[in-house]
């Protein structure tokens, strides 16, 4: 937009404006700033109440605490496999169904029967005790399965995806049937690679999926020592002494550090911790989300 | 091309396509068309140990007690006030904050605001919950603002009245920079030269927005209002869930929690189980309606 002159108003209006956008923008970090805080404060500062953005005190002994005990450990490394596993099989079904449903139904006489199946399951679920029960009935409660395989099939992602192919120019396919090519064939020399962006943005939005999903950790899992890091510290949130009180019963070793850190501090490093990795696949979300999410989305 | 366009591919086969659509297709048979069958749980005295089909039937038994129970009408009524308050917000705040947003014309400020206010989109309420127990709890640090103000100590989570608006607002606080990402991409959207026509005619800023910006967007706004009613009877489970207490179950349990703390709480799978189909088949009609308005009002189609 060409602006000669900005009056007085809108200058004002500018100022204003970008205060408000300051503001705003702040508040939706600051509380992540408070946690960072608090979790490198030692544990005096933070019962007082003297804890804002900034530590006081500065300790890392509440993260040597955490790192030093098992309990986060091993339910981090049961989120590691299950975002591994997850991910894998929610973007192989993913191709495997966005591609043949991006056919026309000239094409693919089924096309239109596939579709309704798997769009029914958005309109309408058995809810909570039913499914829990097929869980139960085939046999994978209490194992990693039961956190990937009723998810797998993700219906919205794969709308996303399938559109995205169904707006690329039918010459591409043409061109690889005419050198004899199969479907497969078709699908990972040719649709695939023109497909890497919105494939991106699904892959990066499954992964915060598995990363996030506590619920399914909670029902599904008999002992806490099989819950993922979500559901783990889902035990905290409701309960904030739980880590603590255990901790201090399982190694005596850890003594040392009861003068600086408290169920306060340590709480707020496994939360910070636990967003590390969303932290690190944020720019990429950024990036892809956008383009990929908005394409899908509003197509007319 | 030679082959008239829309024949058949008569000389490719069609099984592989079937193929790759198998796994997907047994997984959504067993774990979803499985639990909707399920549902038929809702009309039987259940017993888990029997299956789907070993527990006798008693009708709507389970219904009738349902609705008997003394909670019932307020959980309802709670789940549809969060709902609405979520879904006017969530409507509101977006649209409001693309626009001013879109008042900023330095690329890199923009982008920045945007980074800040997309990020509590993509963590769970698990976490989110962990931190607002901590800031909004009575020693927290809100409090201690308001204190220096010289307010008293709010109890945004233990009162009554307060815990369903302390709800809406943060679940706003969490939604409305990524929600704002659609209204943006209309915004973008907007032919530039009708601003520049807008100007050589002498119209002010205030007029533009009127009458070229509103309108550029009012499309998209009325798809998502229209989309969000399908959302009429999620209060939002993760949120409550990891933020009510039942110091507040009066004002904030909703139906999900119900359904929840029935079911695995109070073993009741088949009162659990009814209170659950009710919310899916009154969902369903929403769901259906809001698809139906939007490819009338906006000529939307899902797939």
């Amino acid at each position: 937009m060409s602006r000669h002159k900005a009056s007085p108003s809108r200058k004002l209006f500018l100022v204003v404006n970008f205060l408000v956008l300051l503001l705003v923008s702040l508040l939706c970090v600051l509380p992540f700033v408070n946690l960072l805080a608090v979790s490198f404060s030692n544990k005096t500062a933070v019962a007082a109440n003297q804890v804002t953005f900034w530590p006081i005190g500065v300790t890392t002994a509440a993260y040597e605490f955490i790192l030093d005990n098992d309990q986060f450990l091993r339910a981090l490394w049961i989120t590691v496999q299950r975002t591994v596993i997850g991910v894998a099989i929610n973007i192989l079904l993913i191709i495997f169904t966005a591609y043949p449903l991006s056919k026309t139904p000239q094409e693919f006489p089924l096309r239109t029967a596939f579709s309704w199946f798997f769009v029914v399951t958005i309109l309408f679920s058995g809810g909570l005790i039913p499914t829990y029960m097929v869980v139960k009935y085939t046999g994978i409660m209490n194992t990693i399965w039961a956190l990937v395989l009723p998810g797998a099939v993700q219906v919205f992602n794969m709308l996303v995806v399938m559109n995205f192919m169904r707006s690329l120019p039918k010459e591409l396919e043409e061109a690889a049937y005419i050198d004899g090519a199969s479907h497969l064939q078709t699908l990972w020399r040719v649709i695939l690679p023109v497909s890497t962006p919105t494939l991106a943005t699904v892959t990066l939005f499954a992964f915060v999926g598995h990363w996030n999903s506590w619920y399914d950790g909670m029902i599904y899992m008999n002992t806490v020592d099989r819950y993922p890091l979500q559901t783990y510290l889902q035990t905290i949130v409701i309960n904030p002494e739980a880590f603590f009180r255990n901790a201090t019963n399982v190694s005596q070793e850890l003594g040392r550090f009861m003068n600086l850190v408290s169920a306060r501090t340590t709480n707020a490093a496994q939360l910070f911790l636990a967003t590390i990795p969303i932290l690190m696949v944020y720019p990429f979300l950024q990036k892809y989300f956008t383009t990929g999410l908005v394409m899908g989305s509003v197509k007319g | 091309m030679q082959r008239k366009a829309g024949r058949p591919h008569r000389g490719r086969n069609q099984l592989p396509l079937v193929l790759m659509l198998m796994p997907a297709t047994i997984l959504v048979l067993i774990y979803s068309y499985g639990s909707m069958v399920g549902v038929v749980i809702a009309f039987q005295k259940f017993n888990p140990t029997k299956g789907f089909f070993g527990s006798p039937f008693v009708g709507l038994d389970n219904f009738r007690n349902l609705f008997t129970m003394p909670t019932i009408g307020s959980v309802i009524y709670n789940t549809v006030f969060i709902s609405l308050g979520k879904m006017i917000g969530g409507i509101l705040v977006p649209v409001i904050f693309a626009l001013l947003l879109n008042e900023i014309s330095r690329v890199r400020l923009k982008r920045t605001f945007q980074t800040l206010v997309y990020l509590p989109h993509f963590l769970s309420w698990v976490i989110l919950a962990g931190i607002f127990k901590d800031i909004l709890s009575r020693t927290g640090i809100v409090n201690l603002g308001l204190a220096r103000l010289g307010m008293g100590p709010v109890g945004f989570l233990s009162d009554q009245k307060l815990f369903p608006v302390t709800m809406i607002i943060t679940d706003i606080w969490k939604g409305f920079g990524f929600g704002s990402v659609i209204y943006l991409a209309a915004l973008t959207g907007i032919d530039q030269n009708l601003y520049e026509a807008a100007e050589i005619d002498g119209a002010g800023r205030i007029q533009q927005t009127i009458h070229i910006t509103l309108p550029g967007i009012v499309s998209t706004v009325v798809l998502m209002t229209v989309l969000s009613l399908a959302n009429i009877l999620n209060g939002g489970f993760d949120q409550i869930y990891n933020l009510y207490t039942p110091a507040v179950y009066k004002t904030g349990d909703i139906l999900d929690t119900f359904v929840f703390r029935l079911g695995i709480n109070n073993a009741q799978f088949a009162l659990s189980t009814a209170a659950g189909l009710f919310k899916s088949v009154v969902s369903l009609v929403f769901i259906i309606a809001s698809y139906w308005l939007a490819r009338k009002v906006a000529n939307y189609r899902v797939f």
